[in-house]
């Protein structure tokens, strides 16, 4: 269970408490934001490349876009995968962890060594691989189905997906190393002694006990997850034009600056509000494992 | 030792032919074919076109005929890249690559261990504190929001460097520094975590007890101990650098391999991306191995075993 000290020990640290705000800022923006905005701003306008003005805070783009829309709305789909690949990560690897570390001996012994195998492969290569090749059969099986939504959002769908296959490895051994010490305790001797199922004593005893250990992991997996997308992205393999991601708006940055003629608005708010997200995200968890740390 | 590298070396060809053989798998069943473009080939030239790349045939004998090539060392044409071969390819490009990693490496290494150091001879004061946001700010920001933003301040605005391409000195400065941030700051934290813990034990305080002063007792005495953690780190960290650069590469326009690998999967391109898999996964087990090797040399104590 969470410990109420934990809570005291975060309040006590500033930059935590920062974090936690700054957090809350950008994703209430986020996912509110574009609903007070007309909707008018993410199509394209007349005013190509305009700077920063009272009308476009943030500039608008090639196709006169308002930059700021295009950054919430963009920043809606980051927050999304972020959130549910972490999420996707942690079931896998929270239940192969409990189940190697509960288990024990030779089943241990090969789903570990299987983690070691695919920490040992180049992780992104197999996500760029199988977003080509699951994007077109899950596009054609959902305009088949007549999912229209599915088809239109496949992308993100596969993103999740795939960025939350290749996340889990670490949460695996986590938990592990977790359930190898919390097995030999005596309350899990007490729950064995009582007679209770296996399963019972894996979700109502371990894994109470491994909620600090989550939830640490979860806020250090979402920003994992984000940094995935968005590189996907930024090559231009991940989320597609016209929708947006933080990644493929600082696409657009990156290319939008040269010696000639730099639209530097297009770039500096994307890599900002990135920026923000992970490192408040990365203070929060570290944070977070401090505080949950007893024995420092 | 022997028995050791044998190991080792088998375990790698396990893992290369596993992930060549799905790499080849997914490219192969993956809708599309390397030579779909904006008009449709007729069939007869398509055909020939298969041949000659050798992809006709079940998918079995495409399979089985590629990993017999790949066993004498061809890594047979790019269906893209017309009658250049992967071989030609890596060729051409892996020295960049490798170049811009081999100088982050140094950069990461120097700068990580000294920043993690000075950290922790000055715990919980003001340059204790600095040094681990630092560190903290450069693990969370990925190359794609620093390289732009520092092209746009060093390259753009200040007109110091070079915002890209590749030749002299000058256009390594950017690129190195931007891929060796990162990695620097995870020795950094590394460095310092594994410092204070041996700053604390006896032989410390035996040499301190001798009148050495404080920097060559951490230099000379403390470091040869507290860099262990850091060396098995190296390993893939050098691998990673020195493959892993294709952001870099593409945010400051570096002909490397990185371009390639991302073509090639766009492309279908899937023997030059089979040949670039084969390369990252050799040089990532090669690393480790090497750092298992400089492990038991800095720290005799430690029996190698595998």
């Amino acid at each position: 269970m969470l410990d109420p000290r934990v809570f005291q020990r975060i309040k006590k640290n500033p930059a935590a408490i920062a974090s936690a705000l700054i957090l809350l800022l950008i994703v209430l923006a986020c996912v509110a934001g574009p609903f007070f905005l007309p909707a008018s701003l993410g199509e394209p306008g007349p005013s190509q490349y305009a700077p920063p003005s009272r009308d476009h805070p943030f500039g608008t783009d090639l196709n006169g876009r308002d930059v700021l829309y295009r950054l919430l709305t963009g920043g809606r789909i980051s927050l999304l995968v972020g959130l549910c690949g972490a999420l996707v990560s942690l079931c896998i690897g929270t239940t192969w962890g409990l189940v190697a570390g509960y288990v024990g001996g030779r089943t241990d012994a090969l789903l570990m060594r299987l983690v070691d195998i695919l920490y040992s492969v180049p992780r992104l290569i197999f996500i760029l691989i199988a977003i080509n090749a699951f994007n077109a059969g899950l596009q054609e099986w959902a305009s088949a189905e007549g999912w229209a939504w599915l088809a239109q959002t496949s992308r993100i769908a596969i993103l999740i997906v795939t960025l939350g296959f290749i996340e889990w490895l670490t949460m695996a051994r986590i938990v592990r190393g977790q359930v190898l010490s919390l097995k030999e305790r005596q309350f899990i001797t007490a729950a064995r002694a009582l007679g209770q199922s296996h399963i019972n004593i894996l979700l109502r005893h371990l894994l109470p006990n491994l909620a600090g250990t989550i939830l640490v992991y979860l806020t250090l997996a979402i920003p994992a997850v984000i940094i995935d997308e968005s590189f996907l992205s930024f090559l231009g393999l991940g989320i597609q034009a016209p929708q947006a991601s933080w990644g493929s708006l600082l696409a657009d940055g990156a290319g939008a600056i040269n010696p000639v003629r730099s639209f530097w608005w297009l770039l500096v708010f994307p890599a900002t509000a990135m920026a923000l997200t992970l490192l408040a995200l990365n203070f929060l968890g570290d944070a977070l494992r401090d505080a949950f740390d007893t024995r420092s | 030792m022997v028995a050791q590298l044998i190991k080792r070396l088998a375990s790698l060809l396990v893992v290369l032919f596993c992930v060549v053989s799905l790499t080849f798998l997914l490219i192969r069943i993956s809708p599309g074919g390397p030579f779909d473009g904006e008009r449709k080939i007729p069939a007869a030239i398509e055909k020939q076109l298969l041949q000659k790349y050798k992809l006709d045939g079940s998918l079995w004998q495409q399979y089985t005929g590629y990993l017999g090539d790949l066993i004498q060392g061809d890594l047979r044409l790019s269906t893209k890249y017309r009658n250049r071969s992967v071989n030609e390819i890596l060729a051409q490009t892996l020295p960049v690559t490798l170049t811009l990693g081999a100088v982050a490496f140094t950069l990461a290494t120097f700068f990580g261990i000294w920043l993690g150091t000075v950290a922790a001879m000055h715990r919980q004061t003001w340059q204790d504190y600095g040094a681990m946001f630092l560190a903290l700010a450069a693990i969370s920001l990925p190359s794609y929001i620093t390289g732009p933003l520092l092209i746009l301040l060093f390259a753009l605005t200040l007109g110091w460097l070079p915002a890209g391409g590749w030749g002299g000195v000058s256009h390594l400065v950017l690129p190195a520094v931007v891929l060796a941030a990162p990695a620097a700051a995870v020795i950094a934290r590394l460095m310092r975590g594994s410092m204070v813990e041996t700053l604390q034990q006896d032989f410390v305080r035996t040499a301190r007890a001798k009148g050495l002063s404080e920097s060559a007792v951490v230099y000379r005495h403390a470091l040869r101990i507290a860099i262990l953690p850091v060396v098995s780190y190296l390993g893939p960290l050098a691998a990673h650098l020195l493959t892993g650069s294709i952001i870099v590469e593409t945010v400051f326009h570096i002909p490397g391999a990185g371009g390639f690998f991302v073509h090639s999967i766009l492309n279908r391109d899937g023997f030059l991306l089979g040949g670039m898999v084969i390369v990252y996964c050799v040089m990532l087990v090669v690393f480790n191995l090497g750092v298992d090797l400089a492990y038991g040399l800095l720290d005799r104590r430690i029996k190698s075993h595998a």
